[in-house]
């Protein structure tokens, strides 16, 4: 086969192992059970490297900003830059890489594992359909937490560059996060929100897309999950690009 | 009734073809052992059977009803009456071993959880895991492994089983276990199955043994001798995706074919 071909055979597999992942939520029998711990070591298993992630970044983005805004005279819209950057691109971006990181990688691995184990014949044997039992519950879970978890790096961004602002900026803090808090509009929010719903999506997906194509051993898995990072990192990346502009476009 | 049936199979994957014009039939209550080199196909039979994986040519039976066409939807009835033990047991290694054999049960949603745990010590003790229930599968040893795979794929009392090469890499004395099992399913239970193996010893004490339940209720294990002779279990050799020996072990031991007599050497 060649690569072009073999490409869009992927791509087709891919939307349909998403779509029958989409419609199992309406579809008896809903594992319930496996959802909730998936929310649970995607949620709150992903805590801790979130709120690093954030509060260094939103930190980095004070320091950095100030120097360029000084040149201007406007210092005082630091507060705005951080919020700005990190609600629209930096926070759901960062949480999204480094849940693919840890996350995607970790789903590829299991389910290839099930797969070169023979684990997901087994399932299928005993009367289970995996995109059900496994991929919408991930999913799902994928889907779900990484909004909230991009919240949580906002905050912690904002309070990171709180903190350099006020200690080595010598900034007022009320005019920090008035500034700040001003610019979240609803748009922006909105903008914030939507990107990581969509890249929670493609985490979750191309981690289980990836783990259950596995092939060839134990090494097949750690191909797969090396391929489950490289490729959802890329496909956040670009998502986030055609996100923004439309909707940029649908502002305007 | 005829369990199992497959009528002119092909399979290929990419530009191997595994099985060419494969014939097999399975009657109730009888075993067919498979004997096979590595890669000669073993497996893809038995998945075949579960329409796991489905044939490029001719078709396939399963008690009676054509399954080669069947959507994986359709296919989950015919699934409910078969059970497989996979090659290394193949057990859901985030679940404990209790959980592993109540799976089957669990997912036909009809049994309460006292039942379900009824049935689950029952047949772990029934494979002499009677201890097990809550451990882990990774804290138990291969031979440990396909015995609770075989509880796993008999608990929802199927009508057919597969094994799929259930004794390789163990000791004769696990292995003979294993084969007791086996046997015991057969003749007290009525089950039709598959056994693919590649161990000689195995499917001779499959094929020369019979197990009887004594009026104390007892279980015994008989040797065919002058007086009887095991007729429900015969033996198939796959060479080059085909058949290349069918018969029982009598006919076995005088086969002419030279591929036969390398494989029983
Ligand atoms: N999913 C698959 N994709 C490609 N080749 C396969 C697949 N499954 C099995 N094969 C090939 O088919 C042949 C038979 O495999 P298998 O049935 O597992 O053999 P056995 O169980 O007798 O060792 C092997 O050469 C194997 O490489
Ligand atoms: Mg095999």
């Amino acid at each position: 086969m060649s690569v072009i071909t073999s490409a869009i055979f992927e791509v087709q597999e891919f939307t349909l192992l998403s779509t029958r992942a989409v419609t199992n939520l309406f579809k008896k029998p809903r594992y319930i059970q496996d959802t909730l711990v998936q929310m649970d070591i995607i949620g709150v298993g992903s805590l801790l490297i979130i709120i690093l992630t954030g509060f260094f970044t939103g930190g980095v983005l004070a320091l950095q900003s100030s120097k360029s805004l000084k040149a201007f005279g406007a210092v005082h819209l630091t507060g705005q830059l951080v919020s700005l950057s990190l609600i629209k691109e930096l926070g759901p971006v960062l949480t999204a890489l480094m849940i693919a990181g840890r996350v995607g990688s970790g789903i590829a691995s299991e389910l290839g594992s099930m797969v070169v184990t023979e684990q997901i014949d087994a399932m299928r044997a005993l009367g289970t359909d995996p995109s059900k039992k496994l991929v919408t519950p991930r999913m799902l879970a994928s889907t779900t937490m990484t909004p909230l978890l991009t919240v949580v790096a906002d905050l912690l961004g904002l309070v990171g560059g709180w903190l350099v602002s006020l200690y080595s900026l010598k900034l007022n803090s009320s005019l920090y996060w008035n500034t700040a808090l001003r610019s979240l509009d609803y748009n922006n929010a909105l903008e914030g929100l939507i990107k990581p719903v969509v890249f929670g999506f493609i985490v979750g997906m191309v981690g289980c897309y990836f783990g259950l194509r596995t092939s060839g051993g134990t090494r097949g898995v750690g191909l797969s999950t090396t391929q489950s990072v490289v490729t959802a990192s890329i496909l956040v990346i670009v998502a986030d690009f055609f996100l923004s502009k439309i909707i940029l476009e649908l502002q305007y | 009734m005829i369990a199992i049936r497959f009528e002119r199979v092909t399979k290929m994957f990419d530009d191997q073809v595994v099985l060419k014009d494969f014939d097999l039939k399975v009657r109730k209550a009888e075993t067919k052992i498979i004997l096979g080199g590595s890669g000669s196909g073993k497996t893809t039979i038995l998945k075949m059977v579960l329409g796991l994986v489905k044939p490029d040519q001719g078709r396939i039976w399963v008690n009676d009803r054509d399954i080669t066409d069947l959507s994986e939807d359709e296919l989950m009835d015919i699934r409910k009456e078969i059970g497989m033990v996979f090659q290394e047991g193949a057990l859901f290694d985030s679940m404990t071993v209790g959980e592993n054999v109540a799976y089957p049960l669990r997912e036909a949603r009809r049994h309460t959880p006292e039942e379900m745990e009824a049935a689950v010590r029952r047949l772990l003790g029934f494979v002499g895991l009677a201890d097990a229930f809550d451990k882990m599968p990774s804290e138990l040893s291969g031979g440990m492994k396909r015995r609770v795979a075989i509880a796993r794929a008999v608990v929802h009392r199927p009508s057919i089983v597969l094994y799929d090469e259930p004794t390789a890499g163990l000791d004769p004395i696990t292995s003979r276990t294993i084969c007791d099992l086996v046997i015991a399913l057969r003749d007290l239970e009525g089950v039709s199955s598959i056994f693919v193996t590649h161990d000689l010893s195995a499917a001779t004490t499959l094929a020369s043994e019979m197990a009887i339940r004594e009026s104390s209720g007892q279980v015994t294990f008989r040797s065919e001798n002058n007086e009887f002779c095991l007729a429900n279990t015969r033996f198939v050799i796959l060479k080059d995706g085909q058949i290349i020996f069918e018969g029982t072990d009598e006919s076995l031991d005088t086969a002419e074919d030279e591929y036969v007599r390398e494989f029983l050497t």
